[in-house]
């Protein structure tokens, strides 16, 4: 039976790999010396982070008339941007809530990755709205506290202060969430290690000591965190995309947006994991646990979501066209044949025909044609985000009043530094951190053995009492 | 006063698992069991309560939420009200998602917070390990030796009947 058990099935974690095995592979990753490679591409992150922060004390002092933007199209890059790396993060917190609650074990792999990609993404999407305030210095004045101007309270009825409350909170809980799940982990490796290291891992993990008491409640606030940050997680791209689709601009003013962008979102974050992952894979020789299984499953939700993007496209002409408003015709066959035809017509490659190749096996189990893909997905979402502002605001109702946008180098220096900021953020994780969850690895690893190896106790559970028994009560 | 303590150390998930209920359902007393990682049932194998961690979460969830709503109902009704494009001034509809937010906010932190609590952990915390590799591979199950009816040699052939690599009897201080 044991054989028949194993066929069924690949294992997980490749490598017959024991707990132990896996301490060893994750922890030595961060235990030793930074590779020529590390600070080849760190140094690269760390120059485009500075670049960006330049480019955004440039923009403080002088004023947001440093970029490209006009009367008519009042937002452009910087809120694409804002949309873009929010999406990107909802990946993290569909592998590390949503997967758990549906019990798929593969996430074991990717999560912890997934989940500081989330944090990492959040915080650059966060930059952007800051900006575009004008004074961000004066950015406290969207918390409701009671202050001298009245007290004159947060516009509770606008999308804008639903949206900071939104982002905030999923920043808290996604950090609690990550956090949460490190604390094992952090205690595996103050016990490996020594000196400073053994230091500052005893500070952050808590005191944990394995304690199975601690273990259960663990886990019963795993899954709350779980339970809490699913919904969370769907309502912050909701009201993300309410903040368009309570305007009343044709092209924005529409009730499938919510679905829309989470769909898009998770599209995009799966791809970005998908491109972080499969180069950490490489670097730092973690084929074991990231498998082509794990690409495969993570291919087919990209299939999925993509899909889904790509009838949100169709849906949106149709209704265009079946409302029989004419402003509304009109946006969206400006769209697909005005000035920024070239933008829409790349969206529509990179987002619903590309990743249509990844039906077929032979595209899903070739690593270097999917990390491909996953570029293009996130290039395609990009301009997503950038077709849906910039063509809907660039022809207004007045024809004297339209008005064409091209970014400004301040603006695309601003977007360098941000991934110059996401790519930094990731490397020092993947430097300081275990970027594999250790103990949720070793929690799936007996999936994969051998039943031969088990004790009797597993074989027949109920049994065990009845063999046991006479025999210890004989002595 | 000090307590006599069996000490048990296993290698595999499923050898805990079996000497957790053996242990129960011969009357031993478990103080605690120490693992690398969440086994699934061995809470209910060694006869643990269950977290009361969701009630916590649910209570606080309804109190952020209720705040909130109180909050925006009288910042933006009683407060000051603004005519904002001729809504009226309790918009309720229009507070359901910022009431979302606060309520997860607060079940979430205070979920946590509550954990840390009950599981004595604390940022800076000195850990006491139970045995050495307990975070790593292996799995050490604490009974306590009640009285006279502890039988350390049965308890013995217990364990090594679950595959135990390691036995020892410590005396601790209890607190």
């Amino acid at each position: 039976m044991a054989e028949v058990q194993a066929g069924l099935r690949q294992p997980l974690i490749l490598g017959n790999k024991k707990p132990v095995d896996v301490s060893n592979d994750i922890c030595e990753i961060i235990e030793r010396k930074p590779t020529g490679l590390w600070w080849a591409a760190f140094l690269a992150s760390l120059t485009m982070l500075i670049v960006g922060t330049v480019a955004v004390i440039y923009q403080m002092r002088v004023g947001i008339g440093t970029w490209g933007l006009n009367r008519t199209v009042g937002w452009a890059f910087d809120i694409t941007n804002f949309v873009f790396w929010i999406g990107i993060g909802h990946a993290g917190t569909l592998i590390s809530a949503i997967l758990f609650l549906f019990r798929q074990k593969w996430r074991t792999s990717v999560n912890r990755a997934a989940e500081a990609m989330t944090l990492f993404a959040v915080m650059c999407a966060g930059i952007f709205p800051l900006i575009h305030m004008g004074r961000p210095w004066l950015f406290y004045w969207i918390l409701p506290y009671p202050n001298f101007r009245g007290p004159l309270w947060v516009n509770f009825r606008s999308p804008l202060a639903w949206d900071f409350f939104a982002i905030s909170t999923y920043f808290t809980i996604s950090f609690l969430f990550w956090y949460l799940g490190l604390m094992p982990d952090l205690a595996t490796i103050r016990d490996r290690a020594t000196g400073l290291r053994k230091k500052i891992m005893g500070f952050f993990s808590f005191g944990w000591d394995g304690s199975s008491r601690t273990w259960s409640r663990f886990e019963v606030v795993y899954l709350l965190l779980a339970g809490l940050a699913t919904p969370l997680v769907l309502s912050v791209h909701t009201i993300v995309s309410m903040d368009f689709a309570t305007a009343i601009i044709p092209g924005w003013h529409t009730t499938i947006f919510p679905p829309y962008f989470v769909a898009g979102a998770i599209f995009s974050g799966f791809a970005m994991v998908l491109t972080l992952m499969l180069i950490a894979r490489k670097v730092m020789h973690l084929e074991d646990y990231f498998t082509v299984r794990h690409v495969d499953a993570m291919c087919k939700i990209i299939i999925v979501t993509g899909s889904i993007v790509g009838l949100a496209y169709l849906t949106e002409f149709f209704t265009a066209a079946y409302s029989g408003n004419g402003y509304e015709q009109f946006v969206f066959f400006n769209r697909a044949a005005g000035p920024f035809a070239w933008a829409y017509w790349t969206m529509v490659t990179c987002n619903v025909i590309s990743p249509q190749l990844l039906w077929f096996k032979k595209i899903r189990t070739n690593l270097v044609l999917v990390f491909l893909l996953s570029i293009v997905v996130n290039i395609g979402m990009w301009f997503e985000r950038f077709v849906i502002i910039v063509t809907s605001l660039h022809r207004d109702f007045l024809p004297s009043s339209w008005a064409d946008y091209t970014p400004s180098i301040i603006e695309i220096l601003t977007l360098i530094g941000s991934f110059g900021l996401f790519l930094t953020l990731f490397l020092l994780f993947c430097r300081f951190l275990p970027v594999i969850a250790v103990s949720e690895v070793k929690g799936i690893l007996s999936t994969g053995k051998p039943r031969a190896e088990r004790p009797a106790f597993a074989e027949h559970p109920e049994a065990d009492e009845e063999e046991v028994e006479p025999e210890l009560a004989g002595v | 006063m000090s307590r006599r303590v069996f000490v048990g150390i296993f290698e595999n998930e499923e050898d805990i698992l079996g000497m957790a209920q053996a242990s129960r359902e011969r009357g031993l007393k478990i103080i605690d069991i120490f693992a690398p990682y969440a086994v699934h049932g061995l809470d209910r194998a060694a006869g643990f309560k269950p977290s009361r961690l969701p009630i916590v979460c649910f209570f606080l969830g309804l109190l952020g939420a209720g705040l909130k709503v109180w909050f925006e109902f009288w910042t933006t009704a009683v407060s000051w009200p603004i005519n904002v494009g001729g809504k009226p001034w309790n918009s309720w509809p229009a507070f359901i998602p910022i009431t979302f937010e606060v309520m997860v906010l607060f079940a979430g932190i205070g979920t946590v917070i509550a954990f840390l609590i009950a599981s004595r952990l604390y940022p800076g915390k000195q850990a006491k390990l139970a045995y050495p590799g307990v975070t790593d591979d292996r799995f050490a199950i604490f009974l306590e030796e009640q009285d006279a009816t502890f039988d350390v040699e049965e308890v013995t052939r217990l364990c090594r009947h679950f595959n135990a690599t390691h036995v020892e009897e410590r005396s601790e201080e209890s607190d």
